[in-house]
C-alpha cells in the first residue's frame, strides 16, 4: 500500500477503513538465512538494506517487545555528521545522505528536518577544536561553517551570547544536520522491510545463541528455537550480555541518558543548539515541545531512568544557555540505556565467532546513525567483511590500539 | 461583569473582598479562593481554549491538575507563562490571562476550519504525506506544521523573577492532604516522626475541601498537624518525581499567586527531599467517557462539578445532565441541585443502582440502560441526546448547559509506578491500584483504591502507622458516609461519532482503532502514532479509556493492555525552577587565585581558564590592541624580565617513604634518582598509552615530593593518584594531599630573572652555581616562606617562586619593586601561550587525550625499564605506528601571513588532511605569525612547503614545516 | 538520587562522589602481557544485576570506595573501603 496525499483523501472519503497493516506479525520459521536481534531502528535498517541492497530477504528480526520502544522511541532525534575524525565522519556522513532521501526510498515520512546544528564555543581552545572539526569535514566534502558571535546571535536570538558565566565566541555550524521523527524511523524501516519479505516477529526474546565449532548456528528464543548461518546483533545497551551468549566479551558498559521534552509552544528555537560550556542540547519538536538533554548519570545501569542531580545541571545549562526558557514547564522526563564504548566511537564488525556481526557501541550517538548503521551492519553481513566506511570500527581495535578517541576522554565510558 | 453563576452561600471563598482579573482583554471580578477557572465560570465564561489540532472550542473540564482543556498564557511580557491550567492558577488582583492557539480570536478560530477535513487529519497522518517534493519539508510543510502546533507563546526575555532551592530530609513524607494524608500525617507526627507533607493546592484538604460535612474533621487534624514541631507542611507543593532511593523531587509555588514576588522573595522553590518512608495520598482523577463530541464547552468531569458548586461556590451550569456509571457521582449531581443548579436527569448504563434510587427520590429523572449518544453546541453546550443502550429506537434530546460525566474513578498511582511498585488491576474500580510496594512506600486512600473518607481516612491512619515504624495511635476519623460505588466498566457510547479519549491533543476512539488497524497494536505504539496522553495533561482523564477502546478492538481485556510507562513528570515543571540559582554568572563558579585584586587593580583584561579567570594581558594607554600589549609583554620577557601568575597550576604533596617508588609508577620517567633539592619535567600517561598530563616535580626530601600539574588536570590527576595509591598499590607507604590553592605561583622570566629576585630571596643561595637550572630551594622574602623553582617553559632564564596563598601579594609587590630597574612586565594568559609556543613546548592544545608522548617529541621521557601506568598499552601497534602525526613548528612562507589554529595541512591539490595546526601566535623572536601542528611524517617534512587549510574561510596559506623549537632549541638560555 | 553510605561520612548523595566503573579487575603485575592489560582496562562484565563498583568520595574522605549496587534496582547493597574483602554481592 503506497502512502500518498491522494491516498490519504481516498481513504478519508471511505471513512479511513481500508488501511492496512504497516508490517505483518509473522510466525517465527524455523530457519532464516540471516536473524537480526534487535527491532530497534538499527536492527530494522540492516534487515531493510540486506533486501534492498543485497537481495537477501530470507531475513528475520526478533524483538523482545514492540519494535523501536528501545533507544529508537527514547533519543532527543538529532542527525548531524559533524564528527572530528575522518572514520567517523565519513561514515556519518554516508548516513546523513541515507536520512536525506529516505522518505522517498521507504515511503514513510520521517519528517528528516535539516534545520541546522550549531555547536557553540566559549573559548579560543573551543573555537580551534571547532575549527579543526569544521575543516577536517570540509576537505572530505561535508558542509560546514564557522560562526562569529554577531552570527550566532543573528540566528539565535534567544540564546544569552554576552552575559554568562561563558559567553559565547561562536558556533561550528552544520546546515544539513537536524532532527527527524524518531518513532517514525522505526515504523518507517519495519514496513520498507516487511514489504521486501522481512519477517518481523515481536515478543520474541533471545534466550541464547547457538555456537558450533565457532559458528553461529541460530538462536533459542521464548518462541522455540530459530536457525541461521548469520546473526547480526543490534541491541545498544543488552550488547554485552547478548554477546556474552556467543562468548563473546565487547568493550562496552551500558549507561543511562536522560532526555527531556517540555509542554508544546509556538515556534522558539529553529535550530540544534549545543551549549559548549556544560551538557545541554535543545530542538523543538514540529509538535512544539523543547527537546532536551544532557550528560550521563555516570554508573553502570540497565534501568530506563535517571536522576534528579543530572535534571538539576541539565536544566540550570539550558537556562544559563537560553534565559527565557524558565518560566517553560517541563512535561516528562526519560531515559535510555547507552551502549557505551571505551572510546566513544561506534563497533559495526565481525566478530570472533564466524558468522556473527554486530553494531553497536552507538553511545549516545546512535539515532543520527541509524541508516548508515544498518547499511553498514547489511553490507558486513552479506560479505562477511566490513565496508570501508566502517573497517575502523572494528571489535579489535581496543587490542591493537588503533582507537577513535573522538573527543580525547580516554577508556572511561562513563566520561565519553 | 457581574458573577451571575455565583452562589449566594457556601464554599471557600471570601465574598468580602473582590478581585479584578482579565481574561482576553475583557474585565471581571472574583474571589480570594478562587482559582482562575472557578472565577471564570461565576462569571458564565464557558468558552476558554481551542484544541491542539481540529481548534474546537473548548471548556473548562475538570478542576484540578487533570485539565486538558483550559491552558492560558498566564501574565504578559518576561513573565508570560503559557498552558498555565486556569484550573490550579489562583487568582490575584489584576491577573491578567489570555486564550492560546487561536487566531485571530478564541470565538472566530481560523484553524477551527481543520474540522472540516478532520478525516484527513487522522491518526498519523502526517507520516504518509508531505513527502513529495522532498524539497518542500523544510521550506513549506514543516513551517506550517510547525506555527499551527504549539499551545501558548513561551516569553522571549529572560526570566525577571528568581527561583530557590531546598535540600530536604525527613522520616517520613506524605504527599497530599485529603483525608488519608491528612490522617497520615498525623499518625506519623503523633508517633515522634519528622513529617513532611506535600500539597499541591493551596488549600489543604483534598477532596475534603469540597465536603462541608467533613469541615470540622479537617479543621480539628490540620490544628493537631499544627501543634506537632516536627511537621512540616507545604502548601502549592507539587511531588513532580519519585526517584531512587526514596528521594522526590517537588516544587512549591512561593509567590505564583501573587502579581509577582514581593522583594528577596522566590517565585518557586525546588526541593529535593530524602525521605526514609513515603506514604502517597495523591487521590484519583475521574475518568472521562468518550461518546460523540464530548469535548463540548459545558461538558465537564461530575466531580470537578460538585468542586465549583461546594468549594467555590460556583454553579458550572444552569441546567444538568449527568452521564455516569458510578454512584459516587450521584454524590456530585446532589451537591450541584443544593447549590441551586437545575438537573435535567441522569444517563446510567447500568439497569439499577444505589445512585438511581437516591436521584429519584430526590425528583430526578434518570434514563436507566442508557448512554449520551450525542452532544449539541458549538461554543457552549445545548443540550445532549441520550438513548437506550443497544436499542435500536431514537434519541430523546436533553437540554442542559451543563453535561456532567463520570467513568469512573482512577487512583492516581503515577508517583507510587515511578517508585517501582507494580499496579494491579480492581475489578471494583475497574482501574489499576498499588500493589505491594518494593521501596519504602505507603500508598493509601484513593490512591490505594479505598474511596470514601471515613475510609481513606482510616487508611491513611494505616499507612501513617507504617510509615513510622509505630502502632497506630487512636486519632479521630470523619464519619462514614454511603459507601455505595456499584461501578459498571463503560467506557464508550456505541455509536459514531468524533468520541475524543484525549481531549487536548484531539484523539478520538475511532484514531485508537485506526492505529490497531494499521498494526500499531501494543499500547505504547498507539499511544505514539496517535498522541493519545502526550498532552500537557498526560492522559490523568481519558488514559484507560484509550487503553480500554484499544482493548476492546485487540478482544481483549483492558487489564491485558497494559498501561504506558508512568514516567516524570506527574504534573508539568517550571524550568527555572530546577535551574534553581545556577544560572547566568553562578552557572559555574568563578575561581579567583590570590593575586586577583592586583591583577584589577593593575586594569588587566580576564580571560576564562576552566573555572578560573586569569589576566589575558595587561594593557596601557600606549598599545593600540590587544595584540600590541601581549606582544609588548613577550619582548620584555625575551628581553629584560617579566612576571605572570601561575598560581592556577595543580599542587600535590607527597610524602612517605614511598613516594619515589609511586612517582615512578605513574611517570613515565624516573623520579627516584632525582636528587633532593633538584626538579624535573614529568610525563604522565593514562593507563591506554595516551598522555595524560604533564609538570614539574620537585624533590624537598627523600621522602617528600611536591607536584604541580596543569591547570585544567588538577583534579584529575590528584584523583587519578589517589586511585592507584588505594586500589592498587596500597601496600605504599604514600600520604597525598592536593594544595593547589594553599600555595600561590609566580612565574619570573626573562634575562634579568635572576638579578631581579636575587635582590629580594633571603635564605637561599640563588647564584647559578649553587643553584642551577632544575633547582629547588626553601627561602624568604620580606619574612613571608617561599619555595623557588628555577625552572622555564619560555626558552628563557626563569623562575617560579611558590608562597602560601595569603603571603602571594607581598611577594608579588616584592618582586616588582626589586625588578623597577628593569622594567618588569606582569605579563598574562596569552603573552605566556605566546612565550610557550615559540619554544615549542607543548600545551593543552597538544595535550588533548589523543596524544602519545613520541607524537608530541617526547618519547626520550618515556624509560626503557621498569613498569609505569600506560606503558603495556602504549606498545600497541595502532599507537607506535610510525605514520602517526608528530609535533612539528611551522611558519607562513610569505611572512605576513597569518596563520589559524585548527587549519589542516595538505600538499597542494590534495584535500587529503596529513595534520593540522594546533596552536598560532604572532612571534616576538621571529616574524610574523608561527605555531605548531601535528602532521604525519613530520619529522621528515621539516624544511618543506604545504598548505595549511582553512575551508571553512575560504583561505589557504603557504607554510614551512619546521622544528617545533623556535627559540632557546639547545636550552642554553635557560641554563643561562 | 543514590546514596551511598561512607564508612567514613555516613550516608551522602552521589553528587559527593565520582565514579570510577568495575571494581572486579586489577592492575596486572609488571610483568604480564598486553593481553591482561587489554583486559584490565577494557573487558567488562556489565552484568544486569549486581555489580561491584567503584566510588571516589571526592567531595568528602577521598576513600576509593567499593560498593556492590544493582543495575536495575539502583539499591546499594554494601560499601567498605578499597582494603575490604567483605564487599561482594549477594548469593
Amino acid at each position: 500500500m503506497h502512502y500518498s496525499g491522494l491516498r490519504l483523501l481516498r481513504e478519508a472519503l471511505t471513512g479511513n477503513r481500508g488501511w492496512k497493516p504497516a508490517w505483518r506479525d509473522p510466525v517465527p520459521r524455523r530457519e532464516y538465512d540471516v536473524i537480526i536481534i534487535g527491532g530497534g531502528g538499527h536492527g530494522l535498517a540492516t534487515a531493510y538494506y540486506l533486501a534492498k541492497v543485497h537481495g537477501i530477504t530470507n531475513v528475520a528480526v526478533v524483538e523482545r517487545g514492540p519494535i523501536g520502544l528501545g533507544n529508537t522511541g527514547r533519543n532527543t532525534t538529532i542527525v548531524r555528521s559533524n564528527y572530528l575524525l575522518p572514520q567517523n565522519h565519513n561514515f556519518f556522513e554516508w548516513s546523513l545522505k541515507l536520512w536525506e532521501g529516505l522518505e522517498q526510498d521507504i515511503n514513510f515520512n520521517a519528517m528528516v528536518s535539516q534545520r541546522g546544528v550549531l555547536n557553540l564555543f566559549h573559548n579560543e581552545g573551543g573555537r580551534n577544536a571547532a575549527a579543526r572539526r569544521g575543516n577536517a569535514m570540509r576537505l572530505d566534502g561535508i558542509d560546514a561553517e564557522l560562526l562569529d558571535r554577531e552570527q550566532v546571535r543573528a540566528m539565535c536570538p534567544l540564546v544569552d551570547v554576552d552575559n554568562g558565566r561563558f559567553p559565547v565566541m561562536g558556533a561550528l555550524l552544520q546546515r544539513r544536520g537536524g532532527t527527524a521523527r524518531h518513532d517514525a524511523v522505526a515504523w518507517g524501516f519495519a514496513r520498507a522491510a516487511d514489504a521486501r519479505g522481512v519477517d518481523i516477529i515481536q515478543h520474541c526474546e533471545v534466550l541464547g545463541i547457538d555456537v558450533v565449532d565457532g559458528r553461529v548456528r541460530g538462536v533459542q528464543t521464548s518462541r522455540g528455537p530459530i536457525r541461521a548461518n548469520k546473526i547480526g546483533l543490534a541491541v545498544a545497551g543488552n550488547t554485552s550480555r547478548l554477546a556474552q551468549m556467543a562468548g563473546v566479551d565487547v568493550p562496552i558498559e551500558s549507561h543511562v541518558l536522560q532526555a527531556f521534552v517540555s509542554e508544546a509552544v509556538k515556534p522558539l528555537v529553529d535550530q540544534v543548539i549545543t551549549f559548549g560550556a556544560g551538557h545541554f542540547y535543545v530542538s523543538q519538536s514540529d509538535k512544539g515541545g523543547l527537546v532536551f538533554g544532557g550528560g550521563l548519570d555516570g554508573w553502570n545501569t540497565y534501568a530506563q531512568r535517571g536522576n534528579l542531580p543530572v535534571v538539576d545541571h541539565v536544566w540550570a545549562a539550558g537556562i544559563a544557555l537560553i534565559p527565557a526558557l524558565s518560566r517553560l514547564r517541563g512535561l516528562r522526563q526519560w531515559g535510555g540505556v547507552m551502549d557505551m564504548s571505551f572510546d566513544g566511537s561506534p563497533i559495526i564488525s565481525t566478530t570472533p565467532v564466524a558468522g556473527l556481526y554486530m553494531t553497536a557501541g552507538w553511545c549516545y550517538g546512535g539515532f543520527k546513525a541509524t541508516p548508515g548503521s544498518g547499511w553498514c551492519h547489511a553490507w558486513t553481513i552479506a560479505n562477511d567483511a566490513p565496508h570501508k566506511l566502517n573497517e575502523a570500527h572494528r571489535l579489535d581495535r581496543f587490542r591493537t590500539g588503533h582507537l577513535l578517541d573522538e573527543r580525547g576522554n580516554g577508556p572511561f565510558p562513563w566520561l565519553q | 461583569m457581574t458573577q451571575g453563576f455565583r452562589t449566594q452561600t457556601g464554599g471557600r471563598i471570601d465574598r468580602s473582598q473582590t478581585l479584578a482579573f482579565r481574561f482576553d482583554g475583557r474585565s471581571y471580578a472574583g474571589h480570594p479562593g478562587d482559582t482562575l477557572a472557578s472565577a471564570l465560570l461565576a462569571n458564565g465564561v464557558r468558552l476558554v481554549g481551542r484544541s491542539f489540532k481540529l481548534h474546537r472550542p473548548r471548556g473548562i473540564f475538570s478542576a484540578g491538575a487533570e485539565e486538558p482543556n483550559a491552558l492560558a498564557e498566564l501574565r504578559g511580557g518576561a513573565r508570560r507563562e503559557p498552558n498555565t491550567r486556569m484550573t490550579t492558577a489562583e487568582l490575584y488582583d489584576g491577573l491578567e490571562a489570555a486564550s492560546q492557539n487561536r487566531w485571530p480570536s478564541l470565538r472566530w478560530d481560523l484553524l477551527s476550519l481543520n474540522g472540516l477535513i478532520a478525516p484527513l487529519l487522522s491518526a498519523g497522518f502526517y507520516y504518509k504525506t508531505f513527502m513529495w517534493p522532498a524539497a518542500f519539508w523544510e521550506k513549506v510543510y514543516e513551517p506550517l506544521i510547525r506555527r499551527s502546533a504549539g499551545l501558548g507563546r513561551a516569553a522571549r526575555e529572560p526570566d525577571p523573577d528568581r527561583y530557590d532551592a531546598v535540600q530536604a530530609h525527613c522520616d517520613v513524607l506524605v504527599v497530599g492532604s485529603g483525608a488519608a494524608g491528612l490522617a497520615a500525617a498525623r499518625v506519623a507526627g503523633a508517633a515522634g516522626a519528622r513529617v513532611t507533607l506535600c500539597e499541591q493546592d493551596f488549600a489543604l484538604g483534598g477532596g475534603l475541601l469540597s465536603a462541608p460535612a467533613h469541615g470540622a474533621w479537617r479543621e480539628a487534624t490540620l490544628a493537631a498537624l499544627a501543634a506537632m514541631p516536627d511537621v512540616t507542611i507545604l502548601p502549592r507543593t507539587t511531588v513532580f518525581g519519585y526517584y531512587d532511593h526514596n528521594v522526590v523531587g517537588a516544587v512549591e509555588r512561593v509567590a505564583d499567586h501573587l502579581a509577582q514576588p514581593p522583594p528577596h522573595t522566590p517565585r518557586q522553590r525546588y526541593w529535593t527531599i530524602r525521605a526514609r518512608s513515603i506514604v502517597l495520598a495523591t487521590g484519583a482523577h475521574e475518568r472521562l467517557i468518550a461518546f460523540p463530541d464530548n469535548d463540548r464547552p459545558g461538558i465537564m468531569l461530575a466531580g470537578a462539578a460538585e468542586t465549583y458548586a461546594s468549594r467555590f461556590g460556583v454553579r458550572a451550569g444552569s441546567r444538568a445532565l449527568l452521564f455516569a456509571n458510578n454512584d459516587a457521582a450521584y454524590a456530585s449531581l446532589f451537591a450541584l441541585q443544593d447549590a441551586g443548579i437545575a438537573v435535567a436527569g441522569v444517563v446510567d448504563p447500568r439497569t439499577e443502582s444505589a445512585g438511581a434510587e437516591a436521584a429519584r427520590a430526590r425528583g430526578i429523572t434518570v434514563w436507566a440502560d442508557s448512554q449520551v449518544t450525542g452532544a449539541s453546541g458549538g461554543t457552549a453546550l445545548v443540550g445532549a441526546r441520550v438513548a437506550r443502550r443497544g436499542a435500536g429506537g431514537g434519541d430523546t434530546l436533553v437540554v442542559a448547559d451543563l453535561l456532567c460525566v463520570s467513568g469512573g474513578h482512577s487512583p492516581a498511582v503515577q508517583l507510587a509506578s515511578q517508585g517501582r511498585t507494580p499496579l494491579e488491576w480492581s475489578e471494583a474500580l475497574a482501574a489499576h491500584v498499588p500493589g505491594p510496594a518494593t521501596l519504602d512506600q505507603h500508598s493509601a486512600g484513593a490512591a490505594n483504591g479505598v474511596l470514601g473518607f471515613a475510609e481513606a481516612a482510616a487508611d491513611g491512619a494505616r499507612a501513617g502507622a507504617a510509615a513510622a515504624r509505630a502502632a497506630a495511635a487512636d486519632i479521630p476519623l470523619p464519619g462514614a458516609g454511603d459507601a455505595a460505588y456499584g461501578l459498571l466498566p463503560f467506557w464508550e457510547a456505541d455509536v459514531p461519532g468524533k468520541a475524543f479519549v484525549d481531549l487536548q491533543d484531539d484523539v478520538t476512539a475511532n484514531d485508537i482503532r485506526l492505529a490497531h488497524r494499521e498494526g500499531y497494536k501494543h499500547i505504547e505504539h498507539a499511544k505514539r502514532y496517535t498522541t493519545h496522553t502526550m498532552g500537557t495533561d498526560q492522559g490523568k482523564s481519558g488514559g484507560l479509556v484509550g487503553a480500554a477502546v484499544l482493548a476492546a478492538a485487540r478482544g481483549e481485556r483492558v487489564q491485558d493492555v497494559g498501561l504506558p510507562t508512568f514516567r516524570p513528570f506527574t504534573s508539568p515543571v517550571t524550568w527555572g525552577a530546577i535551574a534553581g540559582p545556577h544560572i547566568g554568572q553562578q552557572f559555574a563558579p568563578t575561581r579567583l587565585t590570590a593575586l586577583y585584586d592586583w591583577h584589577v587593580r593593575r586594569g588587566a583584561e580576564f580571560m576564562d581558564a576552566g573555572q578560573w579567570l586569569r589576566p589575558a594581558f595587561y594593557p596601557i594607554p600606549a598599545d593600540a590592541d590587544a595584540w600590541a600589549s601581549v606582544l609588548r609583554e613577550a619582548r620584555a620577557v625575551r628581553k629584560t624580565v617579566g612576571i605572570c601568575d601561575v598560581s592556577t597550576l595543580g599542587k600535590i604533596d607527597v610524602q612517605g617513604a614511598d613516594s619515589a617508588a609511586f612517582l615512578d609508577r605513574l611517570y613515565t620517567n624516573t623520579f627516584s634518582t632525582l636528587p633532593v633539592g633538584r626538579a624535573r619535567y614529568g610525563l604522565m600517561l593514562r593507563e591506554d598509552g595516551i598522555v595524560f598530563d604533564d609538570g614539574t616535580t620537585s624533590r624537598l626530601a627523600t621522602d617528600h615530593f611536591f607536584v604541580t600539574t596543569t591547570t585544567a588536570n588538577a583534579g584529575p590527576v590528584m584523583a587519578h593518584m589517589e586511585f592507584h595509591l588505594q586500589t592498587c598499590w596500597p601496600e605504599l607507604d604514600v600520604q597525598l594531599a592536593s594544595v593547589s590553592d594553599q600555595w600561590a605561583g609566580m612565574s619570573i622570566a626573562g634575562p634579568k630573572a635572576r638579578a631581579t629576585i636575587g635582590k629580594i630571596v633571603q635564605d637561599l643561595d640563588l647564584s647559578d652555581a649553587a643553584f642551577p637550572f632544575m633547582a629547588v630551594g626553601d627561602g624568604s622574602v620580606r619574612g613571608c616562606p617561599v619555595r623557588v623553582l628555577r625552572i622555564s617553559f619560555s626558552g628563557e632564564q626563569a623562575y617560579e617562586i611558590m608562597t602560601p596563598a595569603g603571603y602571594a601579594e607581598t611577594v608579588w609587590t616584592a618582586v616588582l619593586e626589586a625588578g623597577e630597574e628593569y622594567a618588569i612586565t606582569p605579563y598574562g594568559l596569552e603573552a605566556l601561550g605566546l612565550l610557550r609556543i615559540e619554544k615549542g613546548h607543548v600545551a593543552g592544545s597538544e595535550l588533548n587525550g589523543q596524544t602519545t608522548a613520541a607524537d608530541l617529541g617526547l618519547g626520550r621521557m618515556v624509560k626503557k625499564r621498569g613498569d609505569f601506568v600506560g606503558r603495556a598499552l602504549s606498545q600497541r601497534p595502532g599507537l607506535t605506528d610510525p605514520d602517526r602525526p608528530v609535533l612539528v613548528g611551522i611558519r607562513p612562507a610569505t611572512r605576513h601571513d597569518r596563520l589559524r589554529a585548527g587549519a589542516h595541512l595538505v600538499t597542494p591539490g590534495s584535500t587529503e588532511s596529513l595534520g593540522w595546526i594546533t596552536s598560532v601566535t604572532r612571534a616576538v623572536e621571529l616574524e610574523g605569525w608561527i605555531g605548531l601542528a601535528m602532521l604525519r611524517g613530520g619529522a621528515a617534512r621539516q624544511g618543506s612547503r604545504m598548505q595549511a587549510a582553512f575551508p571553512m574561510l575560504d583561505e589557504t596559506v603557504e607554510v614551512e614545516i619546521t622544528s617545533p623549537h623556535f627559540v632557546d632549541a639547545e636550552n642554553l638560555r635557560v641554563r643561562g | 538520587m543514590i546514596r551511598i553510605a561512607c564508612p567514613f561520612c555516613g550516608l551522602r548523595d552521589e553528587t559527593e562522589f565520582a565514579y570510577r566503573g568495575d571494581a572486579t579487575v586489577s592492575r596486572p603485575p609488571a610483568d604480564a602481557p598486553i593481553e591482561d592489560f587489554h583486559d584490565y582496562v577494557y573487558r567488562r562484565a556489565n552484568p544486569r544485576g549486581w555489580h561491584v563498583e567503584w566510588w571516589h568520595h571526592a567531595g568528602g574522605c577521598r576513600q576509593f570506595l567499593k560498593v556492590v549496587r544493582h543495575t536495575m534496582t539502583h539499591a546499594v547493597h554494601s560499601v567498605g573501603l578499597a582494603s575490604s574483602t567483605q564487599v561482594v554481592p549477594p548469593e
